[in-house]
Order: structure tokens, then sequence, then C-alpha cells
């Protein structure tokens, strides 16, 4: 069983509130990813849910019973760092047995469970090296089996990938998701970025500022995202957006527009501009097209095979029920 | 870079460092090993000529030579154990942030500038003495009888003064290590459970063993030729002579360079031996 509720809390550092009152549902079995920019508390919430910092008021409840004022080892959560923080003086094996040696665990159980946990990650040819012999992914993957050996009721992760180059942090991606399918235990997942936050989760958690912006699944936030921060934050590449004339054609104070939504033509469109940089990817193409008396390139993504170059004018056209409009508070406008 | 010639270039270069240092130490060690085997008494007819291995022979069957062996190792032993342990629980408590930190830290390793002689008699005549003392009067307020430190304790009292003098040194070194602890493996070994005294156990102390090292093997150097403290306080009397101190007095008092000579052998013996046993022991730390 892994259910947290957070109810109203807050968590001031001195005088400033980090994390205004706040309230979320994590239901059993559940990955959730928080998601945002750099220093808007996503891992501070974590660690008031892991228990390494005291919350300023508010309850949090873990399966039910008041957990606010526990102790992080008596909350069965598990938590993997961003940094991995494995024991370097001891081996692996002895690693992942920590938490079961420090619950003072039948010795056989405990082989028991560090074998069965070093199988599932590939760890079993590495359980007598050191963390200081191995290589990210490996150290990456002693973290996670010190966490699940001990059977907990969810697992945190603080953006447990930042470390890993590109390929690994793909490979591991998948790795982490095919652990929560066959564990079924609820996962809270931190990261900044909104790949990993779409791959991964049931569901997301937008937050800025300390403050939630939206709460939902990776395809709710792409396409009925609240406000203009969660549409320019989900999705990659970014949402475009428009304000004045052409927000006003419709009703709006701006108007968002994914690349993946407007088509490309070198003879007719809605909208005239010429051609920046393109990223070429192979499969697709990102064109930075400069609209006639804007200042902002727009982002558009076309076919990989289009010949279009930089200078090149272009005519773009937005797919009209696809267009996100935004009030004047940045509020989405349904 | 280092083509052959810039290799000899630095090679030559360094020499003279080089033959500097080897003749600082060469020079001394010779003129022991040669007057060890002479019978040189300055004034009491010079160089009596040689006299083969007399002076090790007499160095070691005197009656004051394994009292003084003895005496060496209490010392050090007593210094290593009260240094390292009051070191590792200092810098623990000057880990914490609190008011006042930089002021503290300099307070505590402000016995480390005293000079030996000084602190030895600041405490020999400031806090033991058995009449004006600190510590007499402490006991007097308390209706006890003031201790003799000096005839009666004169061993705990000297690792006393020493380890006064090499506690900043211990807790400095000390700290620099726990402050170099990573804080997620804290909290990560907080989250699995460990309590406060299993955490300093599985994680800080095994963090600090190489520091812990370092001191101890420096600490030994230089506790094996502790000598001013020895000097101003107990003159050597009261079972305090260590084998340095013993080297003196053969020199000095007994105006016997030949016996002395041999006990400096003997010294750079037993150095050395410590030594082999303290890097077999602990400087399997120093790896990796």
């Amino acid at each position: 069983m892994g259910q947290i509720s957070l109810k109203q809390i807050t968590k001031s550092f001195g005088d400033v509130q980090v994390i205004p009152p706040l309230d979320l549902e994590i239901k059993d079995g559940e990955f959730v990813v928080f998601v945002g920019p750099s220093g808007c508390g996503k891992s501070t919430l974590l660690r008031l849910i892991a228990g390494l910092e005291d919350v300023t008021s508010g309850v949090i409840d873990i399966d039910g019973a008041d957990a606010t004022a526990l102790p992080p080892a008596k909350r069965r959560l598990a938590m993997v760092f961003q940094s991995y923080a494995l024991y370097p003086h001891m081996s692996v094996r002895k690693n992942i047995a920590f938490p079961l040696r420090m619950a003072k665990m039948d010795k056989a159980e405990q082989d028991r469970r560090v074998t069965a946990a070093a199988s599932v990650l590939n760890l079993t040819d590495y359980l007598d090296r050191r963390p200081g012999q191995l290589s990210g992914g490996q150290r990456q993957r002693v973290a996670i089996g010190r966490a699940i050996v001990r059977e907990p009721a969810a697992f945190l992760f603080d953006e447990p990938l930042s470390n890993l180059d590109a390929a690994l942090r793909v490979n591991m991606r998948l790795e982490i998701s095919e652990l929560h399918q066959n564990l079924k235990t609820t996962m809270i997942y931190v990261t900044h970025d909104q790949v990993e936050a779409m791959t991964m989760a049931d569901k997301i958690v937008v937050l800025q500022s300390g403050v939630i912006e939206q709460v939902g699944s990776p395809l709710e936030l792409y396409h009925t995202p609240r406000n203009k921060f969660v549409a320019g934050f989900i999705g990659s590449p970014k949402m475009n957006f428009m304000t004045g004339a052409e927000a006003a054609k419709h009703d709006a104070a701006t108007i968002g527009i994914r690349p993946e939504h407007i088509t490309t033509s070198t003879t007719d469109g809605l909208w005239k501009g010429v051609v920046g940089v393109s990223e070429h990817l192979g499969s697709d193409t990102f064109l930075h097209v400069t609209l006639e008396g804007a200042s902002e390139p727009i982002t558009v993504r076309v076919d990989g095979e289009l010949p279009v170059h930089h200078g090149d004018t272009v005519f773009l056209t937005p797919d009209e029920s696809k267009i996100h409009r935004f009030d004047a508070n940045d509020l989405r406008i349904a | 870079m280092a083509t052959q010639h810039s290799r000899s270039a630095a090679r030559l270069m360094m020499a003279p460092a080089v033959i500097l240092l080897l003749g600082w130490m060469l020079v001394p060690l010779t003129m022991t090993l040669y007057f060890s085997f002479k019978k040189y008494l300055p004034l009491r007819g010079g160089d009596l000529g040689w006299v083969g291995f007399d002076n090790y022979v007499r160095f070691v069957t005197s009656s004051a030579f394994w009292p003084s062996i003895y005496a060496t190792l209490i010392i050090v032993g007593g210094v290593l154990v009260i240094t390292v342990t009051l070191g590792v629980l200092l810098a623990l408590l000057l880990d914490r942030p609190m008011w006042g930190q930089g002021i503290v830290r300099i307070l505590v390793i402000a016995p480390f500038f005293v000079m030996p002689t000084v602190s030895a008699l600041v405490w020999k005549n400031m806090f033991m003495d058995p009449i004006n003392g600190l510590f007499a009067h402490l006991w007097k307020f308390f209706g006890a009888e003031p201790v003799q430190w000096m005839s009666q304790a004169s061993l705990p009292s000297i690792i006393m003064i020493v380890s006064w003098q090499w506690l900043p040194f211990a807790t400095l070194i000390l700290l620099t290590a726990i402050q170099s602890l990573d804080g997620e493996q804290l909290e990560a070994s907080e989250m699995d459970g460990a309590p406060p005294l299993k955490r300093f156990w599985f994680i800080i102390l095994p963090h600090m063993s190489r520091a812990i090292t370092v001191v101890i093997l420096i600490q030994t150097i230089f506790l094996l030729a502790v000598f001013a403290e020895i000097f101003v306080t107990t003159g050597g009397a009261f079972g305090t002579k260590t084998l340095s101190y013993l080297i003196f007095q053969r020199v000095l008092e007994s105006q016997n360079i030949g016996l002395g000579s041999a006990g400096g052998v003997y010294a750079i013996i037993l150095a050395n031996i410590i030594a082999i046993f303290l890097m077999r022991i602990v400087g399997k730390n120093l790896d990796n």
C-alpha cells in the first residue's frame, strides 16, 4: 500500500515561504512525477514527504495514518538520490543490504532479498565491488536496489537520471518504468525534464514557485493545459505564443499553437515568414520561422525531407482546432 | 611533453635540493653511528677509542632502559587515544552550525600555537601545583585532598598536557574530513532506518578513517620525540623518563656521547618498528 495525501502543507525557510498551502492526493500504485523549472520547490516537496524536512504546517497522511511527525525511517518510504548517495566503503552487497541490516532482519532473508534485487537489476556480477568501481548507470541501479529490498510503501526519486549521459538516461527511464509495471508500488519522481515526465508518469504535477499549476495525466496536460505556464512547459519543442492582433482575432489575450500543429507550405498559407535556423533530426525538422512584423521566431515541425533553407520564405497555417486561448491572467479559455 | 632532454634537465635542477636534503639526513645519522661505537666522554678524557658494541650492550642492560620504553609507549598510546577520541567528538560538535563558529574554531586551534615548554609550565604551575594550582583549589572546594600531580600521577599528567597540545591538530584534520562527507549519504542512511549512533558508526566513522590514519601516523612520529614537556615538569623523575629523555640524560647529564648515540640508534629502530606496525594496521586505509 502506498497512498499519500498532503493536506494544506506549507514550508518556510526563515521568513521565506517556499511552499504555500498545498493539497495533493497520490493514489496507491501511481507513478507521479513532480516537474517544474529549477527552484520551483519540487525537491523540497519530495523531502517533505520523505521526512527529511519538517513541514511548517499541514498534515501528511501515508496509508490513512498521520505521518507528519514520523521520522523518515518510520514512513516506510525509500528514496533514490540525485548523487545516488551510495556508501563508498561498503561493497554493493552491503550497500543493498544496509536497510535490512538496520531493520535487524534475519541474515538468510537478507541474502535472499539482496540476491533477488541484484538479479532484477542485473547486478549479480558486481555484488562484491565497491561503488567506486562501478559506472554511473550501475551505481544508479545499486541505489534503486537499496530502495527495493525494503519493499517500501512508496519510492521517491530525486532527479535520479540527471547525472547520466543521454543514451543511458533513455535506458534507465525505460528500466524504471518497467520496474514500476512489475512492482506496482507508488512512485514519486522529481525531475525538471518534461520528457521524463511525459514518458514515465501516470500523473504529472506541474509546479512553479511552490504552487501546483496543474495535476493530470500527460495527455491531459498536453491537450488542455490550465494556463500559459503549463502550456509552455509541457511539450517539446515549446508551444508558440502570440499576442496582439492574431490573439484578438480569437478573442484572447494570448494564443498558443504547438509546433506540430502548424502546416508549412512554400506556396500559400495564413502567415508568411522567413526561415531562420533549422534543426534536422532526420525524421523531423524543426524550423525557426520569423513572421512578418514579429520579433520572436515561431518553431514549426515539418517533415524531415522538406527542402527549405535558411532565408527561404515559407507560409504557415495553424490547425484552428488546436489553438489554445489564454486570457489576460494567462488562464485557459475553454 | 617530457622529452629525454627535459627530463635530464629536470633531474639536474632538482639535484641541489635532493643533495641538500640527503646530506641533512645522512651527516647526523653517520655521526650518531660513528660515535655509538666509541667511548667518548668529553669531560673525562675525550675520545677514548673504539669499543665495538659495548655502548649498545650497556644501554640495553641499564636498569633505566625498559622503563623508558614503557613510558614512551604509554605516553604515545595515551595521547593518541585521547586526541583521536576527543578529536572525533569535537569535530562532530564543531561541524554543527552555531553562532560564533569562526571564533570557537580559532579558540580550539589556539593550543597548537603555544610552545611546548610554555604550555607545560602553564599546566604545571597554574593547574597542577598542589598548593596554588586551580585543580588544588577545585579539589579543596569539594573537601578532597589535592593531588600531587607531578609525583603521584606523573604519567597521566604528562599525557594530559601533551594531549591538550595535540588535540587541536587532531580536531582540525578530522573536522575537514567530516565536512567533506556528502550530506545525501547521511540522509540516505537516515531513510534506511539508521538511528544517529549507527549513522555515526556505519557512515561517518568509515568516512573519517583515512583522516584518523593520517592523524595517528603524524602524531606518533612527533610524540615519540616528546621532550620539553618532560624536561620542564618532572625532569624525567617518577617514571616519566622516555627513550628520548634517557638519551638526553646519557649525553648531557652523564656526559657520555657514545652511550647516548647508541641510544639514538635504538630510538631510530624503535620508531621504524612502530612505523611498520602502524603502516600494516592502518596503512591499508590509505589505499584506493
